[in-house]
């Protein structure tokens, strides 16, 4: 019998259409846009200046306060300009523009395709060499990973737990890199074990990755402390609190966080961007994002350089076609819907899925007959039906005693919804409202 | 006989408990000042929450218990209802302007070109947390209704074709309600003025001139011709948007001629 969650969850169609497609480096575009706000918390500021030459790897902004991670640059050639530029949901964010001149790499970055797996550093030098690196979490929320691996004090870590769960549809990027860099990965885990000093690793990996489980699997066996666990199918099972009640059994408080069950979670891919840093020394510049959709001519895994233009990677797999209707960075369930194309990917994309207007229409709103599958379906054991009820009636004080700031956001609910209310977009909105409220009365 | 006993016995039953519930009456008596009845009655029932309080009932227990009664007044009522409840509790009101909801924007598909097509859930708030909008202007009206909704007097439609929000300005009370639900802030009250006069920027987009060119033809870019023509220096522009200081403008109405985007409204005089 598999783990997995013990708490609602749904099962939508897993859709892995590139998980075929092998790791292509996507080629360089003309100019790259990098945003200075990839990060969870304050954007940062940029150290370069309008006509500065700049190398990849090249350090071109600076964190600008505790929570927040430095930018470098992802092409060589010269600042165009450092400008505000509309994000994929049409805010105006500070980017800085660069013009491509051929890929010239700072000479310090070991661009050799070795296995690295000697480990000498400090957990000191390795959480420097980590935030020097800008190295944000990689499975969608972009929190700086050195703050993750530094347990606030009073908190101590027992066990890493790597997030190759990937639960959203479509999305394969985690799935690649696990078969194509197994040993780096588990060397990743090594190194942010030795930062966190902590002896065991569990590895999740969903069943409808048997490539995957056999990869790692053989990877860890070089590795002592690590453990892969395969994990039942179902959604959102990737999200930090139930992967940690899928692997160990344990919950997170309301209203507490990760640490405090004595669990640190990781993506894979952060994990593989860390041994990257600290064995090859590259920052964080590229990740691996999935271009994928049914209605799309290929579907396609790419190494795309952070602050590539969303028109620029569908072009590469051939363009979308006149049905396509709606373009999401992420996945189908939790991703972002994007305003405009010509915003560029950040270090945390994972996904450019298009969708036709059949595939995304949403239907007509009926009324509540109070069957509770949105309750049965939530993940925090939350009642999604009263909450969104309450928002509407904007009864901020009844959300608080139900516990809306434990919602994920994960959409199971609105998933399930057979009168297609669209729960979680209320939800979100009375969240923020009561986490206003709970942050004014703290101050 | 029967009869008699009966009715004796109820007789004496009724009397027993209207002995205990006499005494029971004295014991949890509720002692309410009465004038806080009659302050509600006077108001006009609506509970919109116009003037900060719950509703009518908390604003009358509010007034009554206060001893000035400057920090409390109806927008619904206005000064009529202020002098008739001042008049009951012996106190002194204070006169305010008559206020009025007035929409900033005119950003209509003709003027400020869709670029996308919204499909969540019809509410302003959620559209906003989502995403900039489905134009160019991501300051201006949304165009689904909240607005609408909060209304208490129904004084606030949306037209279905062009999506803007007009104000019933014979229904508008002033209580605020619309310029409270809308996330973008695009509604602000502002004096009825003299005879219905009213002159305002009709626009919320702080974007630089030409971006706000590019995505509506209706939208202030803070040219500043209309300051430069204000003979009573009531104009200001902040962040690429004028404002008019209502306090300062006479409604003469040399902007509104002047505005190069039609974007100053000036209200006609009403006879």
């Amino acid at each position: 019998m598999k783990k997995t969650f013990a708490m609602g969850g749904v099962h939508p169609k897993d859709s892995k259409l590139a998980r075929k497609s092998a790791i292509e480096d996507l080629p360089l575009p003309a100019t790259v846009a990098i945003s200075m706000a990839q990060h969870l918390g304050a954007p940062a500021t940029p150290v370069v200046a309008v006509g500065d030459k700049v190398k990849v790897g090249q350090v071109i902004a600076e964190p600008s306060g505790f929570v927040s991670a430095r930018v470098h640059s992802s092409v060589s050639g010269t600042v165009k300009a450092i400008e505000p530029r509309t994000d994929l949901a049409g805010n105006l964010i500070p980017h800085v523009v660069i013009d491509v001149e051929g890929d010239e790499w700072l000479p310090e970055i070991d661009r050799t395709p070795d296995f690295k797996g000697d480990l000498t550093l400090s957990a000191e030098q390795i959480l420097a060499r980590i935030k020097d690196a800008g190295i944000v979490g990689l499975g969608g929320a972009a929190f700086p990973t050195h703050i993750k691996l530094s347990p606030p004090p009073g908190k101590t870590a027992e066990v890493l737990i790597l997030n190759g769960t990937e639960c959203e549809p479509y999305i394969t990027s985690d799935d690649r890199i696990m078969r194509e860099h197994p040993d780096e990965i588990a060397m990743g885990a090594k190194i942010m074990m030795k930062a966190l000093g902590v002896g065991r690793c569990f590895i999740g990996i969903e069943e409808n990755k048997p490539e995957a489980i056999a990869a790692m699997r053989i990877a860890t066996i070089r590795f002592g402390g690590l453990v892969v666990v395969p994990l039942k199918k179902k959604y959102p099972q990737g999200g930090e609190k139930q992967l940690i009640d899928a692997i160990i059994g344990r919950r997170v408080p309301s209203m507490g966080l990760p640490i405090d069950t004595g669990a640190v979670v990781q993506n894979v891919g952060t994990s593989l961007a860390v041994y990257e840093a600290v064995q090859k020394n590259k920052p964080l510049i590229d990740n691996i994002v999935t271009v994928t959709g049914k209605c799309l001519p290929a579907q396609k895994n790419f190494r795309v350089r952070v602050g590539v233009p969303y028109s620029y990677l569908l072009e590469a797999v051939g363009g979308a076609p006149a049905k396509a209707s709606k373009f999401i960075s992420g996945g189908p369930m939790m991703g972002k819907a994007i305003r405009n194309l010509e915003a560029t990917t950040q270090k945390a994309t994972s996904s450019l899925l298009v969708l036709t207007e059949a595939e995304t229409k949403r239907r007509a709103e009926g009324p509540c007959i109070r069957c509770g599958k949105c309750a049965d379906a939530c993940p925090m054991g939350l009642q999604p039906f009263l909450l969104n009820k309450l928002m509407r009636l904007n009864r901020t004080d009844e959300m608080e005693q139900e516990k809306i700031f434990d919602c994920i956001e994960c959409g199971c609910c609105l998933y399930t919804c057979p009168a297609n209310i669209p729960l979680l977009d209320y939800i979100r909105v009375g969240k923020a409202d009561v986490m206003k409220i709970m942050r004014s009365r703290k101050k | 006989m029967t009869i008699v006993y009966t009715i004796a016995a109820l007789v004496a039953l009724g009397l027993f408990f209207a002995i205990v519930l006499y005494f029971v009456a004295q014991k949890f008596k509720v002692h309410e000042d009465p004038r806080i009845g009659e302050v509600e009655s006077l108001l006009p029932g609506a509970n919109c929450g116009g003037c900060g309080n719950a509703g009518c009932r908390a604003f009358a227990e509010k007034v009554v218990a206060a001893d000035d009664m400057a920090a409390f007044f109806c927008p619904v009522g206005g000064n009529e209802v202020m002098a008739k409840i001042a008049a009951t509790l012996g106190k002194e009101a204070v006169e305010k302007a008559p206020m009025v909801a007035v929409v900033r924007c005119q950003g209509s598909p003709d003027k400020c070109q869709k670029i996308n097509q919204y499909d969540g859930a019809s509410s302003c708030r959620v559209a906003a947390s989502l995403y900039a909008g489905d134009t160019g202007c991501k300051w201006g009206c949304i165009g689904l209704g909240d607005c609408v909704n909060a209304c208490e007097f129904g004084g606030v439609s949306l037209d279905p074709v062009t999506r803007q929000v007009s104000i019933d300005y014979s229904m508008c009370t002033g209580c605020g309600g619309c310029a409270r639900s809308c996330p973008h802030h695009v509604i602000e009250l502002r004096p009825r003025g003299p005879r219905g006069r009213r002159v305002y920027v009709s626009c919320v987009n702080q974007d630089k001139g030409a971006v706000t060119r590019k995505a509506c033809t209706a939208g202030c870019i803070g040219c500043g011709k209309c300051v430069k023509v204000c003979p009573f220096e009531a104009i200001t522009v902040e962040n690429n948007l004028a404002y008019i200081d209502y306090t300062k403008c006479k409604g003469c109405g040399k902007c509104a001629a002047e505005c190069p985007v039609q974007a100053i409204v000036a209200t006609p005089i009403e006879k």
